[in-house]
């Protein structure tokens, strides 16, 4: 489902150096869009658009585990992908850099309150494509302890990964991984950010094919969903960095879907 | 479907421009069915909890008592207000005053009403008792968020007495409980012997689909079956209408199956959980009121444990 309801057709950025060129107005109107824009978007012109479609459920049921999918695949050359909510205190969830993938991600992010959640991309236009939509939330999806905190068990599980890659067709290989991480926000009393911070994935060749940085905004026990586009045939090795510099991962062997 | 879900979204995008000043509540208007001698149906709306509808979203069951004479509730609705309501319209139908109140489960449009009587009359399941302690403070906050005005001196009572299954005399009524689990750690259903009225409380959704925050299925899927085994003239489920033909309880094994079925194949199938909540839903649950908000949640509920029983474990470098 597109949100392209809420997508205004953005500024026309022109030519104009990007420092100088001003921001267009938030169609989400929220109080803290220039603020975040001139930090994150910084160096290159935004456009409100509905290419970048954004696929968020109807309700926030679990604030600590709110899934957002991103599909820029009608933007040619994308070599970034933010998703930040405006009103985190911890803003930006993941920074992507699609190396050899689509320009395609999912992955679930904790809600502190009810916020915009957005996806900005950086296409070959060399501008910022956004889009976003409010989010109802309850409080606290960042500033409560993680659920493996309170069971306690964290530390029996922490950097197990489960994934699984399906070859579609002759398009890319669908990716699908998850890692049992606390993804500490450092915002609960006592306990201090620790969360995964770098992921790189790499084509049985070696060549990178997406890298990805991620903040404790990301949901506990992360899970994401990627599209690449390996040169070789062959598993996909997944490189996972945290805070304490521990590296987690393993392959991945493409399987060809079953057929239904 | 996608422009259901657009309108959902717009309605989100539209709530920042909307002011959220203090709104007054309304008022409950209760409107008693009668269903069976001294059994009245106070039917919730087939929705979610919205200032709309003050959160008045769940049955309640007013039941004749004559020793002493009065009534006996099953759920108590969301709120003091809520509460006080039933247990004047309670009186006028019966004669009496509340004699007891019982709590089927734990959620807060089943039982926050409890406020509105002494906590020595509301008696809950063991499970349910524990499952109030635990989260109750939480459900409160909520319910102030979303209802504000609605909630209105609403306080935290947990129920007084612990009950016990089997069959049992209360106020003069002859009724058998059982207690059953699946829809949360403690489901009470009773059986109105007198008429045959079994009242499942959230067990059973009657063309809503239900809610599974707190679910179980692998436990809840018994529990139906039991229910179904209960001789039974007509049920009361905990949201939706009376079911007086037997399609309620198969209605509910259905959609849990599918549910199921459905998100362990999306798993399986490499879909995320977004993708997973788009998923079509099959044309034979279209008088199910709700059916896209419940699957949504239920997605976000069970999808994250599917995926960490399905997909296969990566061994290290």
């Amino acid at each position: 489902m597109s949100l392209a309801a809420f997508a205004v057709a953005g500024g026309e950025a022109r030519a104009a150096p990007a420092h100088t060129s001003p921001l267009p107005k938030d169609p989400l109107n929220s109080p803290m869009w220039t603020y975040h824009a001139q930090r994150l978007l910084s160096g290159a012109p935004v456009v409100f658009d509905p290419a970048v479609r954004l696929i968020l459920p109807g309700v926030a049921e679990n604030q600590h585990q709110f899934p957002v999918t991103v599909d820029a695949r009608t933007l040619p050359g994308v070599t970034r992908i933010l998703i930040y909510a405006d009103l985190n205190p911890l803003t930006l969830a993941a920074d992507f850099r699609p190396t050899r993938a689509a320009p395609f991600l999912s992955l679930r992010i904790k809600l502190d309150q009810r916020t915009p959640v957005r996806a900005a991309v950086l296409a070959a236009d060399g501008k910022w494509h956004v889009n976003g939509a409010w989010v109802d939330a309850a409080g606290g999806g960042c500033s409560a302890p993680p659920l493996s905190r309170v069971k306690g068990d964290w530390a029996q599980h922490l950097g197990e990964v489960r994934g699984q890659a399906w070859r579609e067709g002759g398009g890319p290989l669908r990716l699908r991984f998850t890692v049992r991480h606390p993804m500490d926000t450092g915002l609960v009393e006592g306990i201090p950010a620790y969360n995964v911070e770098t992921i790189t994935l790499r084509g049985a060749d070696g060549a990178e094919l997406a890298r990805m940085e991620v903040q404790g905004s990301v949901s506990e026990d992360p899970a994401f969903t990627m599209l690449v586009n390996p040169v070789k045939d062959g598993p996909v090795s997944v490189s996972i960095r945290d805070t304490s510099g521990r590296e987690f991962g393993g392959k991945i062997a493409p399987q060809n879907r079953p057929t239904p | 479907m996608r422009l259901g879900r657009r309108a959902l979204l717009a309605g989100l995008a539209a709530a920042p421009f909307a002011a959220r000043a203090e709104v007054f509540a309304g008022r409950y208007t209760l409107v008693p069915e009668a269903v069976a001698p001294g059994v009245w149906l106070v039917r919730g709306a087939d929705e979610a909890i919205s200032f709309a509808n003050g959160g008045a979203i769940a049955n309640a069951v007013i039941l004749a008592a004559s020793d002493p004479r009065g009534a006996i509730l099953v759920d108590c609705g969301p709120s003091l207000a809520y509460g006080r309501a039933l247990g004047a319209l309670a009186e006028k139908l019966t004669g009496g005053p509340v004699q007891r109140v019982f709590i089927t489960h734990l959620h807060p449009d089943h039982a926050m009403g409890a406020a509105a009587f002494p906590a020595e009359r509301i008696a809950a399941l063991p499970g349910t008792i524990k499952d109030l302690e635990r989260d109750s403070r939480g459900f409160s906050d909520a319910m102030y968020r979303i209802l504000a005005d609605w909630m209105r001196g609403t306080e935290i009572v947990l129920p007084g007495q612990t009950m016990a299954p089997g069959a049992q005399v209360v106020a003069g009524r002859r009724l058998t409980a059982y207690a059953l689990s699946g829809h949360s750690a403690g489901d009470l259903a009773l059986l109105d012997e007198a008429t045959g009225t079994l009242i499942t409380g959230d067990l059973v959704f009657h063309n809503r689909a239900p809610a599974t925050p707190h679910a179980d299925l692998a436990l809840w899927r018994p529990s139906l079956d039991a229910l179904a085994a209960i001789p039974h003239a007509r049920l009361i489920p905990g949201h939706g209408p009376l079911d007086t033909t037997g399609a309620a309880i198969p209605q509910m094994r259905d959609w849990l199956g599918w549910l199921e079925s459905t998100l362990r194949q999306a798993v399986r199938d490499g879909l995320d959980m977004g993708e997973a909540g788009d998923l079509p839903i099959p044309a034979r649950f279209d008088g199910v009121a709700m059916a896209r908000y419940e699957f949504q949640r239920s997605v976000s509920h069970l999808y994250p444990h599917l995926e960490a029983e399905i997909l296969p474990a990566v061994q290290g470098d």
